[in-house]
């Protein structure tokens, strides 16, 4: 296991990347801990693959340093790191058996066959494959032969750090959500640094203990899942992460009121710089749907089961509003924001709120 | 589900019926005809039953032309798909390399038999032939004409200049089909560049090499033209290959009772091999 130090790095596909958009790491500098969980959040195209791919050695960053536990192995092969990856599609040797794809990794590198036996029955406990061991591996399902590759991915007990691109695309629900907890017990059990690259908010939510969220090649904020979901730090991760995403819309700032057309709303405190584009934020969850208010107009009512999607209009803007499953919308509905989920974007970066004054 | 019964449907293969009747069935069943009978031409036959195929069974000269037939395949198997898959697997897989060499593969392809045979009848020539001559040059004895060794070398090496890109080509579809993941996934796991070719390349391989190796050995099994060109099935008989026997018995000797049997016998064991084949593919492929 190891500390994973990702110090100033850039990367472009392009052989001369002149401009900032040519790069598709733009510069990530952060610290992976040792032994820690992390997922790597953010849309297709945002540059977590190549991040995921640098770590691990398959891709060599074009600006930047790679430590591992304060050595540097930027430009050292995949084989010298010790990394193990699972990739989005399942990869299997298929002429060999289950227990020879297992196997695989360790005999390359020459682990006595008495440990690699002992390793690779432990590895087919955890994923569920004990019974599967002398199958060739040709003719399994997709779900199987991705345990396969997970397999091998957690087969090797000395690697530094595990790293995990997509792993449960091609699984069905029940089952990405049997094989992420166990995950995540193994990583309580053995303390991998786990690195977990996924555009699924809900599986880096559970997954990780810190959410490092990805956005047009950077990164735009680090935190605990909490964290992310009550204090975005960026509109892009607002949006992103809770379903539906945060509420944004553009106000100006007097002091502690921010307006928006006619409507005034009181701040839970005034913000310390108030220059560029003002945006408002608000969760769905912090939007109380009442008697008392701003007037609005509802246009559309979903029921999701555990909850009711209000989308209103408020002085012309889309708004989404979560309702109790047995709440009713009032014949004149009016909204109000609670304090708590209030936050303030210039020019989409969060800015403070002196809440001193306030709650 | 009530289908409709409707004969007229027939009609609609009838077209194509025809066009096999005319181009196989009808000059099959000549041969058939030919082949017990015997004939000294104006159309007078004589029924001559199965003698001609016993005498095709027990003679020397088609089982030495068959022996020469399988030796044949055999080397130039042993040799096109080693030599295919060792090019294919150094063939860039992006870039401007890759036009170029695909094109300069198949150069190759597009050459008719007997411009092939032409081209390396004068290439291997001792007195004119580049290669020939130069061969002679350098101190080795070098003549195809003369000696069965040189002209079974060069018949072998024109096959493999030949049709060795037809092996490339497959086993490089075959190769580039395999996605780069796996290419990462090996490296992951610390493999070798054997391991990597033998647990990931061969395997992906394995289906179009079954078909260039069927395509190769029924090919050359079958060839005629390039070796009669070059060296007319000689010098002897050592380079006499079933086709060119078949050729020499019926066109030459005019004897087509014999000839006719031959071709039969000639046909039947490329057929049962092509289903010996077949069924190997079919149930490879059902086991996966």
């Amino acid at each position: 296991m190891a500390r994973i130090e990702v110090n100033h790095i850039r990367h472009s596909y392009l052989p001369n990347p002149a401009k900032d958009s040519d790069f598709a790491l733009k510069e990530v500098h952060h610290t992976f801990e040792d032994g820690g969980a992390y997922a790597l959040l953010g849309p297709s195209g945002c540059g977590k693959t190549t991040l995921l791919n640098i770590i691990s050695g398959l891709l060599y960053p074009s600006h930047g340093q790679l430590l591992f536990d304060g050595r540097d192995v930027t430009r050292l092969s995949t084989q010298e790191r010790n990394i193990a990856q699972v990739f989005q599609f399942p990869v299997i040797y298929d002429t060999m058996t289950v227990y020879d794809n297992l196997a695989f990794p360790l005999r390359n590198r020459s682990v006595p066959e008495a440990e690699i036996d002992r390793k690779v029955r432990e590895t087919l406990e955890m994923i569920d494959l004990a019974d599967w061991a002398k199958r060739k591996a040709r003719g399994l399902t997709a779900d199987q032969k991705q345990k396969i590759s997970l397999g091998r991915g957690l087969v090797r007990s000395d690697v530094n750090a595990i790293l995990f691109d997509e792993p449960l695309t091609v699984i069905d629900p029940h089952m990405k959500w049997v094989l992420r907890s166990q995950l995540k017990q193994l990583h309580r059990r053995f303390g991998y640094t786990m690195v977990y690259v996924t555009h699924d908010q809900t599986e880096a939510l559970t997954f990780a203990d810190n959410v490092v969220v990805m956005y047009d090649g950077e990164i735009v904020q680090i935190g605990t899942p909490a964290e992310l979901f009550e204090r975005p730090r960026h509109t892009f991760v607002g949006y992103f992460i809770g379903s539906p995403g945060m509420n944004f819309m553009p106000v100006s700032v007097d002091g502690r009121t921010a307006r928006l057309g006619d409507q005034g709303i009181e701040l839970p405190g005034a913000p310390k710089e108030a220059t560029g584009a003002m945006e408002l934020g608000i969760r769905p969850e912090y939007v109380r749907l009442g008697r008392d208010g701003m007037a609005v107009s509802v246009s559309k009512v979903e029921d999701v089961g555990r909850h009711k999607v209000v989308h209103a209009t408020l002085e012309g803007r889309d708004i989404a509003a979560i309702l109790g499953e047995d709440d009713e919308v009032p014949a004149e509905p009016r909204i109000r924001f609670d304090p708590a989920g209030i936050n303030l974007y210039a020019d989409s970066w969060r800015v403070d709120l002196d809440r001193s004054g306030g709650a | 589900m009530d289908k409709p019964w409707n004969n007229k449907a027939w009609f609609l293969v009838l077209p194509v019926l025809v066009l096999v009747a005319f181009s196989a069935v009808i000059p099959l069943m000549t041969v058939v005809n030919y082949s017990v009978q015997d004939t000294f031409g104006n159309n007078v036959f004589f029924w001559a039953g199965t003698e001609w195929f016993e005498e095709v069974l027990h003679s020397d000269r088609f089982w030495a032309a068959m022996g020469r037939n399988l030796v044949f395949s055999f080397i130039i198997l042993a040799i096109e798909v080693p030599l295919g898959i060792f090019i294919a697997l150094n063939m860039p897989r992006s870039g401007w390399g890759v036009p170029v060499c695909l094109v300069l593969m198949a150069l190759p392809l597009l050459i008719p038999w007997n411009v092939v045979g032409t081209i390396w009848q004068v290439f291997g020539r001792s007195d004119i032939g580049l290669m020939g001559y130069y061969v002679n040059a350098i101190g080795i004895d070098y003549n195809y004409v003369r000696d069965s060794l040189d002209a079974w070398v060069t018949v072998i090496v024109m096959d493999v200049w030949h049709w060795t890109s037809l092996v490339v080509l497959l086993c490089y579809a075959g190769l580039v089909s395999i996605p780069d993941a796996f290419y990462q996934a090996a490296k992951i796991d610390g493999a070798s560049r054997w391991s990597v070719f033998r647990y990931i390349q061969l395997p992906k391989m394995q289906r179009v090499l079954l078909i260039a190796v069927l395509l190769r050995f029924m090919d050359s099994f079958m060839i005629y033209t390039e070796p009669f060109v070059v060296t007319g099935g000689g010098p002897g008989n050592s380079t006499t290959f079933l086709s060119i026997d078949l050729v020499k018995t019926a066109l030459g000797q005019f004897d087509l009772g014999p000839a006719a049997a031959m071709s039969i016998v000639y046909f039947l064991i490329i057929l049962l091999l092509s289903w010996v084949f077949y069924t190997v593919m079919t149930n490879y492929d059902a086991e996966r």
